[in-house]
């Protein structure tokens, strides 16, 4: 299950990594070179959700784990809920926490977009554009 | 299990808050007065219960409460030992003071938002002490949210040019906060637990292996966003010197400081010494502090703007911080080992600092003055004020018998147990750039004159005395004595058999295994 | 008086009487005359507080009276210890301190100066520092007094918030407070090597063996940074600089306790921490010397191209102070008598000196030395003061200045070696004095004033002229009996008990 051999099969074995870092890095891509305030909130959700995603997968029995203790169940024995990713009566379970963290991941993900809409539109209400360089330059005019 | 009263009280404080936060929502459609007495009122009670739990944790031990029952590692765990206590009681006290003084000036700041603007501040409250509660790694996360949300949602209140820093720090604090998370994936992809103590007993075999070790740099990488530490600060002056001054002390104060608190609980709970020992992380944290101190010192020389300027040396101040942090694993004196000094500095820096932005808010409430350079003559408009401004102000250059002496001193002897002389170089020549830019205000308000302004022979100058309110004054007078007298009290050693039991938690300073 | 104040409570209750006068002033700001007896009043009661010690001081034998606050660090203890040393320079403060304010309600009347509540705090807090740096019972306790001194002194300094003394504010905290950061780093650092801050007679014991060579002469040379306050040279240009501030603050401050702090701190840190032996052993007391001598010599210079009157005698204070030093630099027993017997003779002369220019200023107007023809006949009191003053700068009989010169040439006999090539030096820098000093005399008699107001005389109001007169008279009673205040009994009790002092 664990390949730490630095084969050609980590690339293809675990997509799912690869998959969330890419993601993760065009996310923080357009946060940091976008000049357009609502380009960086989707940069910004890119990266959260690529960390979803990177999350969701570890609980799959058929992806996830670098180690010991995602893949072995929390609680042993005749839970098959909370049985992670195991298999139990011929059923492969995957692990659900993981994807009840993500629930509140995406809550608080939802509340960041939120704030930063609400910001952006509140900026653009004052300034009448949400370009970042042209609201510093009007900061300038204005003379603060 | 059968806990007593006072065992339930972390959980309290959260959910106190956390209700009291939806009650002002609600009472404020009603009769917008009542807000403040509600927030006032919770943020009083959560404090006398932290007071208890501190003397809980310091007489009986460590409280561990089980969320709904479940026993951990499932259930989420709310443990506090002296470390917690000792910074919920810090976070606290700071929220009161800070909500004292909001009373009169959020009701002239910001008239037209006093309900949204005490929910938040209740909901600032509750993140702040959830994170500094929580037993566990995840919960941890989420609480670090709710006060970055709150955070973001009040340095905007102000409008215009706060929304553009808001802005910054929330796509800054996002990405810490991201990070943070991305760490807990890793630490939970390898052990597959979030409690802290549970993840303590299952990573020591781990220490090797590479992504508990990446892990570990993403927490630091994480809260060293969300702590300002340089050069992750860049959000931090804007931030700072456009949010409302209550908000700016409690940015500077405590919210900062918390995340620096969750990293020492990530660094030394749920990974530990010997891990630390293991990374060179620390070391080079040291450094990067000591170039924090400088830089932020040199770039407040700069400033004319003083909220502005008490953000930069907010920054030189974490530095301070996270210089006693990075030399933690290296000292063992039973005085001034371990994470002494670091905690210290952060009940000293939320007071110096704390006084620092509520003064300058002050000159903003009564005259509007931003710059340093319009400060001539307050020192005889608004004596107690100013007053006040100078003994935060020599603390923070490091005058005995002030906190921030006590504090130098103690840093010092720390990098020079540990050998490294250099720093103490770096936190002399640190304190003289101090001087150089608190003594440029306290000049301008006592001696410059005004243009046009005539020397006046007689005691009773033309000027008159036109002070902030006293709900204003008296949160502003309290932090400034307790910048002197607390100096005194830690001189005597009063308080420092809590953060020794910190340190014997830890197997930090004597308590290290050599 | 035993029964009235416990022994060891003294100390404690020398450093509050000004802490709490201040306290007093700032209530009673409004009104002048209440505001200044209490000014008067806690001045009087720190020096009886302080002298009622002598007896006791003497008496025990070189044994300090201990007081402890509380325990700052492990062997460090924030408390006070009084030895007959410490005694010398808390009486010179105390005592002149009574002088100046009368001096000060006189001058700062005169002038109708701003902002005299502000004043009078400061003044009290700047003596709460500088008794407190005299009676600490270690390094610790002196760098937090130290540092309080400071501070407190700021505000006397940019007093006139001029631009000029704004900027002389300005520099004298740059120089002070980064010497305090070094002092720091001094203390902090032989607590690091010894475990204790505490003055011992004969130094500290285990200095020497737990620290290598070149690590105590650096410690050395920072703890010589450290008492910047002591303004050798180069970094001595802070106190002409400070001398924009209002007079009184001159007399006192940069003549007796700020600059007397520095040095004083300079002797403990020679004879109480180093000890005379390890100073010796590291060849210290030649290179301390010769510091002093530079300074000796090049500030005389410094002096001779002053035409402001005050200048100079900041000037000729920068040379005093380093005799002190060049005193304790001989590490003979004459020498460090000379040295701690210097402190509080050049204290009352140089006084004299700055109280003489103040009256002057009150009654003319005048700074320069140029302008101040004739002004003999206009003001013999104050002139005649100044004369004996002038004459103990000089070294010259019939003043105070001569006993410690005196021992001074005795001690580098004593020392032996290279140190007695220095009575030359000594002669050298007297007759440098006499070159800048006796111009003044001859200039303020002889000369002939050009719009002469006749000789009508004119003098500074009482509350200004006793205080001159009474500190002129002593430096005279000093020449004849160097016993009043005991002071010689207290210098004899101090170096006695220094031990293995070389011969």
């Amino acid at each position: 299950m664990i390949d730490w051999s630095f084969g050609g099969g980590i690339f293809i074995a675990k997509y799912n990594y690869w998959i969330s870092i890419l993601l993760m890095l065009i996310g923080f891509y357009a946060m940091i070179a976008k000049g357009n305030l609502l380009k960086k909130v989707i940069g910004l959700n890119i990266f959260q959700t690529a960390i979803i995603l990177f999350f969701v997968s570890l609980g799959d029995a058929t992806l996830g784990s670098w180690g010991k203790g995602v893949t072995e169940p929390i609680v042993k024995g005749t839970l098959p809920w909370a049985a992670g990713g195991i298999v139990e009566h011929g059923v492969v379970y995957a692990n659900p926490l993981p994807h009840v963290l993500m629930l509140t991941a995406i809550v608080v993900g939802a509340a960041t977009t939120a704030v930063a809409l609400a910001l952006i539109i509140r900026m653009y209400e004052e300034y009448g554009t949400i370009e970042e360089e042209e609201i510093i330059e009007k900061e300038r005019e204005l003379g603060v | 299990m059968i806990l007593s009263v006072v065992e339930q009280f972390p959980v309290l404080v959260i959910v106190v808050s956390l209700l009291s936060a939806f009650t002002i929502l609600i009472a404020g459609w009603l009769n917008k007065k009542s807000c403040w007495v509600i927030s006032f009122a919770t943020i009083l009670v959560q404090l006398v219960m932290a007071v208890f739990i501190l003397h809980h944790v310091l007489t009986v031990g460590t409280i561990h409460y089980w969320l709904g029952g479940w026993s951990p590692p499932w259930g989420i765990e709310y443990v506090v030992d002296a470390l917690n206590a000792y910074i919920l009681v810090i976070v606290l006290s700071l929220a009161l003071i800070c909500v004292t003084y909001s009373k009169r000036s959020i009701a002239h700041e910001l008239p037209q938002k006093i309900v949204s603007f005490y929910t938040l501040y209740q909901l600032l409250v509750t993140g702040l002490c959830g994170v500094t509660v929580t037993g566990d790694i995840f919960n941890m996360y989420v609480f670090i949210e709710i006060f970055s949300l709150s955070a973001y949602a009040l340095i905007a209140s102000r409008g215009k040019i706060a929304l553009k820093a808001s802005f910054t720090y929330l796509v800054l604090g996002s990405i810490g906060a991201c990070f943070f998370l991305l760490g807990i994936g890793f630490l939970y992809s390898v052990t597959g637990s979030l409690n802290m103590h549970d993840l303590s007993l299952i990573l020591p075999p781990l220490y090797e292996n590479k992504v508990v070790q990446a892990a570990f740099v993403f927490f630091v990488v994480g809260l060293s966003i969300k702590m300002a530490l340089f050069p992750l600060h860049t959000w931090l002056p804007d931030a700072h010197s456009f949010a409302p001054s209550e908000i700016s002390a409690m940015l500077s104060g405590i919210i900062i400081e918390v995340s620096t608190y969750a990293l020492i609980r990530v660094s030394f709970s749920v990974y530990t010494v010997a891990f630390i020992k293991l990374l060179p992380i620390f070391d080079f944290l040291c450094w990067v502090a000591a170039f924090g101190i400088i830089i932020g010192s040199v770039l407040a020389i700069a400033q004319y703007n003083l909220k502005r300027m008490l953000a930069y040396s907010s920054v030189s101040q974490m530095g301070y911080i996270m210089l006693a942090v990075g030399l933690s694993t290296s000292t063992h004196s039973a005085l001034w080992g371990g994470l002494t000094p670091a905690l210290m500095h952060i009940l000293n820096h939320a007071l110096m600092k704390g006084c620092l932005f509520l003064v300058a808010g002050a000159f903003i409430y009564k005259a509007e003055l931003w710059n340093i350079t319009d400060f001539q003559g307050l020192g005889r408009k608004m004596p107690y004020t100013c007053a006040a401004f100078m003994l935060a102000a020599i603390s923070m250059i490091g005058v005995p018998p002030s906190v921030g002496f006590v504090s130098k001193v103690y840093i010092i002897l720390a990098c020079l147990e540990s050998g490294k002389f250099i720093f103490v170089a770096v936190m002399l020549l640190s304190s003289l750039l101090n001087l150089v830019y608190f003594w440029r205000v306290i000049e301008t308000m006592y001696m410059k004159r005004g243009e046009g302004e005539e020397r006046s022979h007689s005691h009773s100058s033309s000027s008159k005395i036109d002070e902030i309110p006293l709900s204003m004054l008296i949160p502003v007078l309290t932090l400034a004595g307790l910048c002197i007298i607390m100096g005194v009290v830690w001189l005597t050693e009063i308080p420092l058999p809590i953060l020794d039991q910190v340190n014997a938690l830890f197997g930090l300073g004597r308590y290290a295994i050599p | 008086m035993e029964q009235l104040i416990p022994i060891p409570y003294r100390p404690l209750l020398a450093i509050l009487c000004p802490a709490i006068g201040s306290i007093f002033i700032v209530l009673f700001g409004k009104r002048p005359n209440i505001r200044e007896s209490w000014t008067m009043l806690a001045s009087i009661a720190q020096f009886l507080i302080v002298f009622s010690m002598v007896p006791i001081v003497i008496g025990g034998n070189g044994e300090p009276i201990k007081y402890t606050l509380f325990t700052a660090f492990p062997s460090v203890d924030f408390g006070f210890s009084v030895d007959a040393f410490g005694l010398i320079f808390a009486i010179t403060s105390s005592f002149l301190w009574i002088l100046v304010s009368s001096y000060s309600i006189g001058y700062m009347r005169s002038l109708h100066e701003h902002a005299q509540t502000r004043y009078y705090f400061c003044f009290c807090w700047a003596i709460f520092g500088a008794v407190g740096v005299a009676l600490s019972g270690n390094l610790f306790t002196m760098f937090v007094f130290y540092e309080i001194l400071t501070v407190s002194t700021y505000p006397l300094v940019a007093h006139d918030q001029t631009p000029e003394a704004l900027f002389a504010g300005r520099k004298y905290l740059a120089y002070l407070l980064t010497a305090g950061g070094f002092f720091l780093a001094a203390v902090v650092i032989t607590y690091y090597f010894t475990g204790t801050t505490d003055f011992v007679t004969g130094g500290i014991p285990n200095l020497a063996s737990e620290a290598s060579r070149t690590a105590l002469m650096a410690l050395f040379a920072l703890f010589l940074l450290g008492f910047m306050k002591a303004a050798w040279m180069p970094f001595h240009s802070w106190l002409p600089t400070a001398m924009v501030a209002p007079t009184p603050v001159s007399a006192l401050l940069h003549a007796v306790a700020v600059v007397k702090a520095g040095v004083f701190g300079i002797v403990r840190v020679v004879c109480y921490i180093y000890g005379v032996d390890l100073m010796h052993g590291l060849g210290l007391g030649l290179v301390l010397a010769c510091l002093a001598t530079f300074t000796i010599i090049v500030a005389n210079l410094f002096a001779l191209a002053q035409d402001n009157l005050k200048r100079r005698l900041a000037y000729s204070t920068i040379n005093q102070l380093s005799l002190i030093i060049f005193g304790v630099a001989l590490l003979s027993p004459e020498g460090i008598e000379g040295a701690m017997m210097h402190i509080p003779f050049h204290g009352f002369m140089k006084i004299t000196l700055f109280m003489c220019a103040g009256a002057i200023i009150v009654v003319s107007g005048k700074k320069n030395i140029s302008e101040m023809a004739g002004i003999g006949k206009e003001m013999p009191v104050t002139m005649i003061a100044f004369t004996i003053g002038a004459l103990g700068m000089c070294a010259l009989p019939p003043t105070a200045g001569y006993i410690t010169h005196h021992f001074f040439v005795h001690g580098c006999e004593e020392a032996g070696g290279t140190m007695s090539f220095f009575p030359y030096v000594l002669l050298i820098a007297a007759i440098l004095d006499v070159m800048y000093f006796f111009p003044i005399i001859y200039t303020a008699f002889f000369a002939k004033s050009e719009g002469s107001s006749g000789s009508k005389i004119n003098e500074a109001p009482l509350f200004m002229l006793v205080p001159i007169a009474i500190t002129a008279t002593v430096s005279i009673i000093f020449f004849f009996y160097p016993d009043l205040f005991h002071i010689s009994e207290l210098v004899e009790t101090a170096v006695s008990s220094l031990g293995g002092v070389h011969p």
